[in-house]
């Protein structure tokens, strides 16, 4: 029996040696378990030099091929803004106040919408009555929204947050959703016959098994609420990452938008990361 | 459990003028008629029949899962009228919570009825223990072969200390050694437990192992074409498989089954050329086709 562990484990046929292994052997097994991710990193590393290699030459040669990049800051402007920038309180304030304006309306999104989704999906009655004006507002981009939520909402701040709530809230609802109708019968009533009562099934077995798709939500949702969030301040903020960019470019500070365009992209990134650490810390049973 | 123990009487199955019939478009499918099985306390009672011949309906049933369109299902006197931890059930797709280690899919039941956590582990392990488990208990379930999943799944089943134990086909999906292997675990927790139990599978020769009682159902719609007793003695050995009194037995079942799967397979072939031929006709008149 013990043999269909072994055999799960993606360890090569390597007999253990009696004595304790040598710091040598022991680097080569590391390595040759993690080959394939080394290697992986080794080649991403490699293409992201390239790029940058192709867009210091493309800038500093100011190609004009159908595109121009006669304007277009080079990457080593692009870094001595940076260096600036990061000494600057405003360019700092920019990216805190974004931040904040992703963590208050994500979180919002996250509150209201997995819960109002394992609800629909567990009580038809709900999910009648909600759905169809979920799947009218649902197509609406959030940057349609703007002029509507400057009109609704006192201030700008909370209008910007609003449309940030907005971007990630369907894609949230609507993966819960899913997860809940993909919910394994059989499961909810082996629950069933081990004595488990509505609130159990809840918690124990729909919450449990929609959890992947709560957390597929969760990547969407984040990377539609800075998508959001970006159009939001390029159109009606006075602080924020996006009006950052767009402020660099009526002020002709051409690295700058390279860099607001840069950091938009890092801090995107991060928050994607974040939510799938979340997910591999809550869900330990789903392999990595 | 060792109360159980000293009180062999509880698990008194009783499914009577039981019918069940599925709505569906085309009207309502009568998938169970006129049913009577009993089981008694302790004993071991096994339904075999054609495929579709509505055994999972009727052990759904015992289960409390689907409600009889008439008659009724008794346990111990109560009427049956929902899913209960008085009734454990094995699937035959395993069911373990994926996202619970097998410990917590063990301790599920006493959980659901408020047992403390300390007190839910020892349980949980002990059992494990008797069922091989114990090195197994912090493993997810993905990671487990077919064997041990159900192994986990028939302790889960057994944690509450249920009256009776419902199987539908759990060992279906196992090979061949695995599944002497579980008949053997099962049967020994069987006899430890003195527990009623009601086994559904389309193996003959499972059936006549481990049962006292073998029911024989008919074709959908379903109803019982044969009771036979297993008169065989315990402990069985798989050594009996080739006794003159098992192949006698084994022979009997065999051709009742075998009336009954032609019977349903016979309405299928014939549907199937009916089908052929309105396809083959559509659009045309018959003097077209001529
Ligand atoms: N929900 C349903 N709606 C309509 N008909 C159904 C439904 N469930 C089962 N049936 C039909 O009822 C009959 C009995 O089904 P059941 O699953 O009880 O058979 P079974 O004996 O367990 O078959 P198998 O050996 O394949 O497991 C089948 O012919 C099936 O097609
Ligand atoms: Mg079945």
């Amino acid at each position: 029996m013990p043999a269909a562990i072994a055999e799960a484990g993606p360890v090569p046929a390597v007999t253990p040696p009696a004595t304790p292994p040598s710091f040598g052997t022991l680097a080569l097994r590391w390595y040759r378990l993690n080959q394939d991710r080394l290697r992986a990193t080794a080649i991403g590393i490699i293409s992201l030099l390239a790029f940058l290699l192709v867009w210091h030459l493309l800038t500093t040669y100011r190609v004009v091929f159908f595109v121009r990049f006669t304007n277009v800051p080079s990457p080593l402007a692009v870094y001595a803004s940076f260096t600036k920038a990061i000494h600057d309180p405003k360019f700092l304030l920019h990216i805190v106040l974004s931040c904040r304006r992703i963590f208050i309306g994500f979180s919002l999104a996250a509150i209201v919408g997995v819960p109002l989704g394992l609800i629909m999906g567990r009580f038809k009655l709900v999910h009648e009555i909600i759905f169809p004006v979920a799947e009218v507002l649902r197509p609406i981009p959030a940057i349609a929204w703007v002029p509507m939520a400057i009109m609704l909402w006192p201030t700008n701040e909370q209008s910007i947050v609003f449309i940030t709530f907005l971007g990630s809230f369907f894609p949230i609802l609507v993966n819960t959703l899913h997860g809940m109708s993909l919910v394994d019968p059989v499961l909810v009533r082996a629950a069933q016959c081990l004595g488990a009562r509505e609130r159990s099934i809840f918690r124990e077995v729909y919450f449990p098994a929609s959890l992947p798709h709560i957390f597929t939500g969760l990547t969407v949702g984040m990377g539609v609420a800075w998508v959001s969030l970006i159009a939001a301040e390029m159109i009606s903020g006075q602080y924020g990452i996006g009006y950052f960019t767009w402020e660099a470019y009526s002020l002709v500070q051409y690295p700058d938008i390279a860099l607001g365009m840069i950091a938009i992209g890092v801090l995107g990134l991060g928050s994607s990361v974040l939510i799938r650490g979340a997910g591999h810390l809550v869900m330990p049973w789903r392999p990595t | 459990m060792s109360e159980r123990l000293a009180s062999p009487s509880k698990g008194h199955i009783e499914v009577r003028n039981f019918s069940l019939s599925y709505d569906s478009i085309e009207g309502p499918v009568q998938a169970v008629t006129d049913t009577q099985i009993h089981v008694k306390p302790g004993e071991f009672v096994s339904i075999v029949g054609p495929s579709g011949c509505g055994k999972s309906t009727l052990l759904n049933a015992v289960a409390g899962f689907l409600k009889p369109t008439t008659g009724i299902v008794t346990v111990d006197g109560d009427r049956v009228g929902g899913p209960s931890a008085e009734r454990g059930m094995v699937f035959q797709q395993y069911s373990l919570f994926p996202w619970k280690t097998v410990r917590e899919n063990v301790e599920f039941g006493l959980k659901m009825r408020g047992m403390p956590r300390s007190q839910r582990e020892r349980a949980a392990r002990t059992l494990l223990g008797l069922a091989g488990l114990e090195a197994f208990e912090k493993h997810y379930p993905e990671k487990l072969s077919g064997g041990m999943k159900q192994r986990v799944g028939i302790v889960r089943a057994l944690a509450t200390g249920p009256k009776v134990l419902l199987l539908d086909e759990p060992f279906g999906a196992l090979d061949a050694q695995t599944r002497v292997i579980m008949q053997q675990i099962l049967t020994n927790m069987w006899q430890r437990l003195k527990i009623s139990v009601l086994f559904v599978t389309h193996d003959i020769d499972e059936a006549i192992f481990l049962s006292d009682r073998v029911y024989c159902m008919t074709a959908r719609p379903g109803s019982i074409k044969a009771e036979i007793p297993i008169p065989l003695e315990r402990p069985r050995q798989q050594s009996m498989m080739m006794s003159s009194e098992f192949l006698a037995l084994r022979r009997g079942l065999m051709s009742l089954i075998r009336e009954e799967s032609l019977k349903a397979m016979g309405g299928e072939i014939s549907d199937m050329g009916m089908q052929g031929l309105n396809i083959e006709l559509q659009g045309h008149s018959l003097a077209d086709v001529i």
